[in-house]
This record gives C-alpha cells, sequence and structure tokens, in this order.
C-alpha cells in the first residue's frame, strides 16, 4: 500500500514535469532571436507573412499554444519546416531508432566495462592496481568524445580496416560510435562502482562476514554487490534517457542519422516544432527512465521507501 | 497516422539493421580480424560503385524539401539539378554555353525583351507523361502564386508582371508574361530585355513541376505535402528519386523515360547529407564517397604535399565581403570606410588564413572568363589608408570610437575577423574594434535590422552575369542591409537593364561598380574558390564557375590508381 502510493505520486509528478517541460519549449524557443524564415537571402516581407499564415504563426501566442496542446494530445506533433514533405512523427520515427541502437550497445558496453573495473578497483582499494585503473578512467573522463570518436575511427576504420569510417548504408560505423559513447559512460560507471563499493565494505556486517569466515569473492558478490550498485542504477536513469535519446557529437563524428542531429539543427533552424518534438520525446525518455529507477531502488534498498 | 514509406524496397528496414548489428556485428568483427592479412586492398564501396556506376557524393547539409519551388541552397540545387531538367542547362564545362535541355532551341526579338522557346517532342516525365509547354506556365504560376511563398520567386519577376502578380498587385495570372503556344512552344515576354536569359533560365526556380503529381497531394500552392517522397515523386531529369531517408542519404537512378538516357553516363547518384568536412575527408579516404562537397582548411597543406592528389580547388562565383552600417558613426563616413577598406591586407589573408587559394577581390564582383571584368580598385594600401582616415577627421587610429565586427559562429569567420581586427590596428592605429560572433539566426536578424557597424557577409550568384551580384546595392533592395543608397548607382543599372548590346551593357554596369567601389558600403575580401576531393575514377568532371553539373555526363571508369588507401 505504502509503495503503491509512493509509486502513484511520483508517477503525478513525472506528468506535472512533462507538462512544464513542454509549455517552457513552446515559449521559450519562440522567444529565440530570429526564426524560420529568416535566412541570408532575404525572403521578402510579403511571402514571409504568407509562410506565417500557411503554418498558422499570425495567431496569437496563446492561441497557437492551445492549438499544439490540442494536436499533441492526439499524438500529432505537427510538420517540420526543415524537412518539408515530412512530419515531426515521421523525421522522429526514423531518426529514434537509430540513436536507440547506438545507445543500447553503449550501455552495454559501458556496463560490461564499467561495473567489473570499479568492483575490481574497489576490491583492490589502494594498491597499484586501483591506481592504475582510477588514472586510466579519469582519462577517459577528461577525453571528450569528440576527440575520441575520430580516433577511434582513425585506427579501426582508416589503419586497420576493420569498420566503415562513417555513414549509415549497411555500414559499421555505428558500432564505433556505440563504443565511444560506451567507453564515455563506462568511466562513469567506474567510478561511482568503486566509490559506493569501498563504502559497502566498509560496513559492520561485512567486517562480520569476514570475521565469519565468508571467502572474499563470496563478500563481494553476495553481499556487498546489491548495496555497492544503488548509486549505479540511480546514475543509469539519466545515462540510458542520454545514451539512447541520440549524441549530437558521435552522430555528427561518424555521419548517423539520429535523434541528437535533430535536436541541436532544430534549434539552430528555429525549427520550432521539431524543437518541442524532440525536447518533449526527450522528456518522456528521462521522467520514464527516473521513475523505473526509482521503483528498482525501492526494491532494491527498502531504506529508499521508508525516507521519503 | 500511416507509416511512412520513403523507399520503394524496405518497410522496416530499422528491425533489419538492428538485427544485423546485433547478430552480424561481432560475427563481422572477428571475420575482418583477419580478411586484412588476406588481401592488401580489398574491394571499397566506391570500386564497386564505379563498377555499377553510381555516383556516391558528400553533399553538406541533409535538403530541406526536393521541390523546385521551395528550395535554393548549394545542397538541395545539386539533387534537383539530378532529378529535374529546365528549358536550358549548364554545359559540363563552360558556363558561358547553353545547352538544350528541354529547350531543342530558342530565339529572342531584336531587343531581347520576348523569348520563345521550342520544346522538344520527346521529353517526358518520369511516369511516361510528355512534357510541354503548359507544364512550364503551370510551374512558373506555382513558384509565383502569393499564396505558395516560395522564397525564391523573385528569380521569376524577369517576367513581366512577376512581381505584380506575386505581391498580389494583380490576381489574374494570364497577365503575366508567360504563354504556351500548343504542346510545344513556350513564350516569356521580360519585364526589362535580358540578352543573358537563358542563363537565368537555368536556376533551379525555373524547373517544371508534375501538375497531376502536386494536386494528387494537395492543391497547387501547397509546398510541403508528400509529393517529394519516393514512389510519389515525379520529375523529367535524367534521375527519379528512389529513396530518401533523412540525414543519411537521398537516392536517384536512372530515368528510362527521359530523352536522352541514352546518352546518360551514370546509374545513379547517391547524395551523402554529410556536414562535418573532417567525416567528410575521412569518409573519402576510407574508399566511401567519389566526391566530398568541402574541405576543412586545416588540411589543405598536408594533401596539397601529396603526389598525385585528390585535392581540387576551383574559382567560384562567390565574393566574400563585410558590410558596413552607412547609418551610425563612424562607418558613415565614407573617407572611413575607404581607409578601412584600404588597410585590408587581402593577400596576407588568403595566403595565411584561408589558404585555400582564393583570389583577393579587386572589385565586388568576380571577373567572369571572356565576360566581365570588375574595375580595379580595392587593394591594400596603407599610405592612402591613413590619409583616408585623416580626412575623415581621425588625427589618429586611437580617436576612432568603439564600433563592432559582427560574424556568424565559425571558425574560419573568426580567423579572418581576427587578422582584420589586427590589419586595422596595425596600419590605422585603430584599437577599438570589437569582434563578436553570434549563432546564424542571430547574426541575420543583426544584420538585417541595421544592428552592426561591421558585418560578415558572402554571396553566391546565381547566374554568370554581374546583375546578380550588383542589383542588390540597388536603393531599398531586400538584400541591401548596408541603409546605402546612390541615385547614380541605380540609374546606371536601371539603364544597363535596357541596353541589348552585351558589351555597352557590361560597360555600364562597370561604371555603377566603380560607384560602389569608390563609396564602399561594403569591404570585399576574397573571391570564393571550392575546395574538395575527387576521386580519380570520376570523369567528365571539369571546373566551372557556378558548379551546376549536368550529370548525366559524369562517368566512372575504375582508374589505374584506384585513389586512396
Amino acid at each position: 500500500m505504502e509503495t503503491a502510493r509512493f509509486l502513484l505520486s511520483r508517477f503525478a509528478q513525472s506528468l506535472l514535469a512533462l507538462f512544464c517541460i513542454i509549455t517552457l519549449t513552446f515559449f521559450l524557443a519562440r522567444l529565440a532571436p530570429g526564426g524560420p524564415f529568416l535566412d541570408e537571402k532575404k525572403i521578402p516581407e510579403h511571402l514571409v507573412e504568407q509562410m506565417k499564415r500557411n503554418y498558422g504563426f499570425d495567431k496569437p501566442l496563446p492561441v497557437q499554444y492551445a492549438m499544439y496542446l490540442g494536436r499533441l494530445v492526439k499524438g500529432d506533433l505537427g510538420p517540420s519546416f526543415g524537412n518539408k514533405g515530412f512530419t515531426v512523427n515521421e523525421v522522429i520515427a526514423e531518426s529514434f531508432p537509430v540513436s536507440a541502437m547506438l545507445g543500447a550497445c553503449g550501455l552495454t558496453l559501458a556496463l560490461a566495462l564499467g561495473i567489473p573495473i570499479g568492483v575490481f578497483a574497489a576490491a583492490r582499494r589502494n594498491t597499484i592496481v586501483d591506481y592504475a585503473l582510477m588514472s586510466l578512467v579519469t582519462l577517459g573522463i577528461c577525453v571528450p568524445t569528440f576527440v575520441v570518436g575520430p580516433l577511434l575511427g582513425e585506427i579501426f576504420a582508416l589503419k586497420l580496416g576493420w569498420f566503415d569510417v562513417a555513414l549509415w548504408e549497411n555500414s559499421s560505423a555505428w558500432i564505433l560510435g556505440s563504443v565511444t559513447l560506451g567507453l564515455y559512460y563506462s568511466t562513469y560507471i567506474a567510478r561511482l562502482t568503486r566509490g559506493s563499493m569501498i563504502e559497502v565494505l566498509s560496513q559492520d556486517f561485512i567486517r562480520t562476514a569476514k570475521a565469519k569466515g565468508v571467502p572474499p569473492l563470496a563478500i563481494l558478490f553476495k553481499h556487498a554487490f546489491r548495496g555497492g550498485i544503488t548509486p549505479v542504477v540511480a546514475f543509469l536513469g539519466p545515462a540510458i534517457a542520454g545514451l539512447i535519446g541520440g549524441s549530437f557529437v558521435v552522430e555528427s563524428v561518424f555521419g548517423l542519422p539520429g535523434l541528437g542531429q535533430h535536436f541541436i539543427k532544430a534549434a539552430t533552424n528555429r525549427d520550432y516544432w521539431l524543437i518541442n518534438g524532440t525536447v518533449t520525446v526527450f522528456a518522456l525518455l528521462i521522467l520514464t527512465m527516473n521513475f523505473l529507477v526509482d521503483v528498482l531502488q525501492a526494491w532494491l534498498d527498502p531504506r529508499t521507501r521508508a525516507n521519503r | 497516422m500511416p507509416r511512412p514509406v520513403r523507399t520503394e524496397t524496405q518497410p522496416g528496414q530499422v528491425p533489419h539493421q538492428t538485427l544485423f548489428g546485433l547478430f552480424l556485428g561481432p560475427v563481422l568483427f572477428c571475420s575482418l580480424l583477419i580478411l586484412p592479412l588476406a588481401s592488401c586492398r580489398p574491394e571499397t564501396r566506391v570500386d564497386r560503385a564505379t563498377r555499377e556506376k553510381i555516383l556516391l557524393l558528400g553533399n553538406g547539409a541533409e535538403p530541406k524539401a526536393l521541390d523546385p519551388h521551395i528550395v535554393s541552397s548549394v545542397g538541395d540545387a545539386n539533387i534537383l539539378r539530378a532529378l529535374f531538367e529546365g528549358l536550358v542547362i549548364n554545359h559540363p564545362s563552360n558556363d558561358a554555353i547553353h545547352e538544350p535541355g528541354v529547350a531543342e532551341r530558342w530565339e529572342p526579338n531584336a531587343d531581347f525583351s520576348e523569348w520563345r522557346f521550342f520544346l522538344r517532342k520527346d521529353a517526358k516525365w518520369s511516369n511516361g507523361d510528355p512534357v510541354t509547354a503548359r507544364d512550364f506556365v503551370y510551374s512558373y504560376h506555382r513558384a509565383l502564386h502569393p499564396k505558395t511563398a516560395s522564397p525564391y520567386a523573385s528569380m521569376l519577376f524577369f517576367l513581366k508582371n512577376g512581381e505584380a502578380f506575386n505581391t498580389g498587385k494583380i490576381a489574374d495570372f494570364a497577365e503575366v508574361g508567360v504563354k504556351a503556344v500548343g504542346d510545344h512552344e513556350l513564350v516569356c515576354t521580360l519585364e526589362a530585355p535580358a540578352p543573358y536569359f537563358p542563363d537565368v533560365v537555368k536556376h533551379t526556380t525555373w524547373l517544371p513541376v508534375h501538375q497531376p503529381t502536386i494536386e494528387k497531394f494537395g492543391s497547387m500552392t501547397d509546398s510541403y505535402t508528400a509529393w517529394q517522397k519516393p514512389g510519389n515523386h515525379v520529375s523529367n531529369g535524367a534521375f527519379r528519386l528512389t529513396e530518401w531517408r533523412i540525414n543519411a542519404h537521398v537516392k536517384v537512378r536512372r530515368n528510362p523515360h527521359y530523352w536522352d538516357a541514352a546518352n546518360v553516363k551514370p546509374n545513379g547518384i547517391d547524395f551523402y547529407p554529410i556536414e562535418s568536412p573532417f567525416t567528410e575527408e575521412k569518409a573519402f579516404r576510407n574508399g566511401l564517397i567519389h566526391l566530398s562537397y568541402a574541405f576543412p582548411e586545416s588540411l589543405i597543406a598536408k594533401y596539397r604535399a601529396m603526389p598525385d592528389s585528390p585535392l581540387r580547388a576551383e574559382t567560384y562565383n562567390g565574393s566574400y565581403f563585410y558590410r558596413c552600417n552607412v547609418t551610425r558613426t563612424p562607418t558613415d563616413n565614407v573617407e572611413f570606410r575607404r581607409a578601412l577598406s584600404r588597410a585590408i591586407d587581402q593577400e596576407t589573408i588568403v595566403k595565411y588564413v584561408t589558404r585555400a587559394g582564393q583570389v583577393p577581390a579587386y572589385g565586388f564582383t568576380p571577373p567572369a572568363e571572356g565576360g566581365y571584368d570588375p574595375p580595379r580598385m580595392i587593394g591594400f594600401d596603407p599610405e592612402k589608408a591613413r590619409e583616408h582616415l585623416r580626412k575623415a577627421g581621425y588625427a589618429s587610429g586611437k580617436d576612432v570610437p568603439e564600433f563592432t565586427l559582427f560574424f556568424n559562429t565559425l571558425e574560419s569567420h573568426r580567423n579572418i575577423a581576427v587578422a582584420i581586427q589586427d590589419m586595422w590596428k596595425k596600419h590605422l592605429g585603430i584599437e577599438k574594434v570589437k569582434i563578436e560572433n553570434q549563432e546564424w539566426k542571430v547574426f541575420q536578424q543583426t544584420t538585417q535590422d541595421l544592428r552592426y557597424d561591421v558585418s560578415r557577409a558572402g554571396w553566391i550568384g546565381d547566374y554568370v552575369d554581374p546583375y546578380t551580384f550588383l542589383s542588390i546595392w540597388r536603393t531599398g533592395d531586400s538584400n541591401n542591409y548596408t541603409g546605402w543608397a546612390n541615385p547614380e548607382y541605380d540609374r546606371l543599372l536601371r539603364e544597363s537593364a535596357l541596353l541589348s548590346d552585351p558589351a555597352a551593357r557590361l560597360e555600364k554596369m562597370r561604371e555603377a561598380e566603380a560607384i560602389l567601389l569608390d563609396e564602399v558600403p561594403i569591404l570585399p575580401i576574397y573571391w570564393y574558390t571550392r575546395v574538395y576531393l575527387l576521386h580519380p575514377d570520376v570523369r567528365n568532371w571539369h571546373p566551372t564557375l557556378l558548379d551546376h553539373r549536368p550529370y548525366k555526363h559524369v562517368d566512372l571508369v575504375p582508374s589505374e590508381k584506384g585513389g586512396p588507401r
């Protein structure tokens, strides 16, 4: 009963947050200087007026906002100006799977690398192994993806010829993109895992287990791991949203048609409906992930529920 | 909502690719580990494409649309020229030669104010329908209709009453100067004589569209309907649209109904929207594209040094310059503007900053071979610059009030701005020049609202004629944005338009340009070059001023060198 009420309140909060995000995005996009019909070669004023009429921008802003909400409820995100002939729904439906695949593979790699490194470093804390691993991880955090991506391309595509360096034409370039994303997130996961594992390992119940003669590996994985992983799970919410929501850098380095590119280009083009559409999708992702993380954490650690 | 069907072959392509990724990826990964041992140079995509005669092109940004009356950017126009054919088309190597397109031949009246185009009888749309003169009238009606709001409608203002119809002053399209006489004759009556009219009709806004297709998906004036999608799209050029995936590719293949299909060399073209020139350069080295759209400045020296370098740097019909706001101090002072202009060391900029073989601009309009040459009035002269500064009333550069140079956020614009800021300081002693970058749309707004002192600009000619450059400086022209107005300049340009003798006409425009360069509301810097990478397999690809390629002539032949790698 307690749990149900907790979940229900979190759900209501998420909905409210979503509504605020949608509203803010709508008005902020309109407040930005310039507009979709402004270009280097001037479009005559009477044609700009006509374009505004064609898209319903001649009406007062609150009316447009109401119309926008009305369409949104029906799941219609409107037309895109930057990609004429396509609706925002089509643009997102086409690009989201690309980003989702990139992100899902990247996430798998990030977990497969990050968690073992973190656990291992924690188990060997303050030894040369720990220092070496953590130095590497810190280096990984410092080097941005726009350096790692091209570097991977240079080595594994151009030098070794294992992959294609770019494009989405049955190309293998996306694997390099996934690896770039995966490496980046694995560094955060490794640090988080190490930190919280060390904390858990220094607690009384671990000392008791040790004293009772439980083998070290069993202590690590049976007793400490469940508690040690909790902060990683909390981090995973926004991380997953960030990963599958698309990365502008990785997508443009490897020329991939994902959602991340639309996110940035929509803003620079003042492609209003596409801005609103991509932000809404991203907000939905983050809110859903955070909600799931809350549920998962409540299950992993009963204290979370009690504290709220 | 129905699922968009954007390609002919692939409902459900995404799951397929996902599966490919999840299962085949690792397998591919392992098998490729041993592959380099097996052969020294595996067949690249480009090799295969050459064999299949498919041209793989980097094409800059994702096209905004594939509708000739809606788009105008260089990349969009490249695709449109593959899909559509206008009355007259570009020659593969010389922009001064007019190649017959849908029109077999054409003739002007005595003073070049009326042009009759005789259309070939075998011209067909990609669905087999004949292309008729009425299609052209319909297309120009659509492009000029105020409701279509075609951003490039002004290209059609050459037609008598074109502008009046577009602005709603007249409502009856019959009054506009374009008529079909039977199926195969199109008569264009112009607002003013234009001996260069065949150059004008090569522009993409003059391409025809297929009426039944447009109206199947909406009304004539709807500009964003589904007619542009593969499967729906009907065009009359050498190629037809087969696939379009946003940010991934636009693919066109041979149009079997094209009148000259027997002489079309490539079987198809794949256009890839790759915005990062660094990614493009790598894709080229990786054997993924035949041609790049752009090239990173920082790699020019490296590529120049290569033997058999694939790097191409060609003169391009564009001018890079700064606008001066003549409505604000200190740039309202003509002597001050002259001082600024004379203090810009253009040689240094092209040699050490831009480094791609750009030409220092001695005028505004780029010179065209065998045609126009602008008066040589711009150039670096620090001595004269200081003299102008004194005449402007400043004893030294220290007295000049602070002013700001704006540019849109891009590293190469910043480098030029910093260099010029330094030159003004060095040669004129001006210390208070601020340089400020703004995001593209904000920058446009600042410039168009005249809220700047000096502002970066570029202008690419739509056709080879100085009018496309000089007309923007007329009083109140929608692209002027400087506040500059000169009745004498306006008069000379107006008179030039009425001259039917080409040489006299160009002379008149030189006189006009001399006024512009004397009063310098703009500071010319350099004339563009287009820098790109070209694979040796590509044949019949000649340097041209406009870079408007008739793709049907481009051939693909495996070269001995086989390109990079």
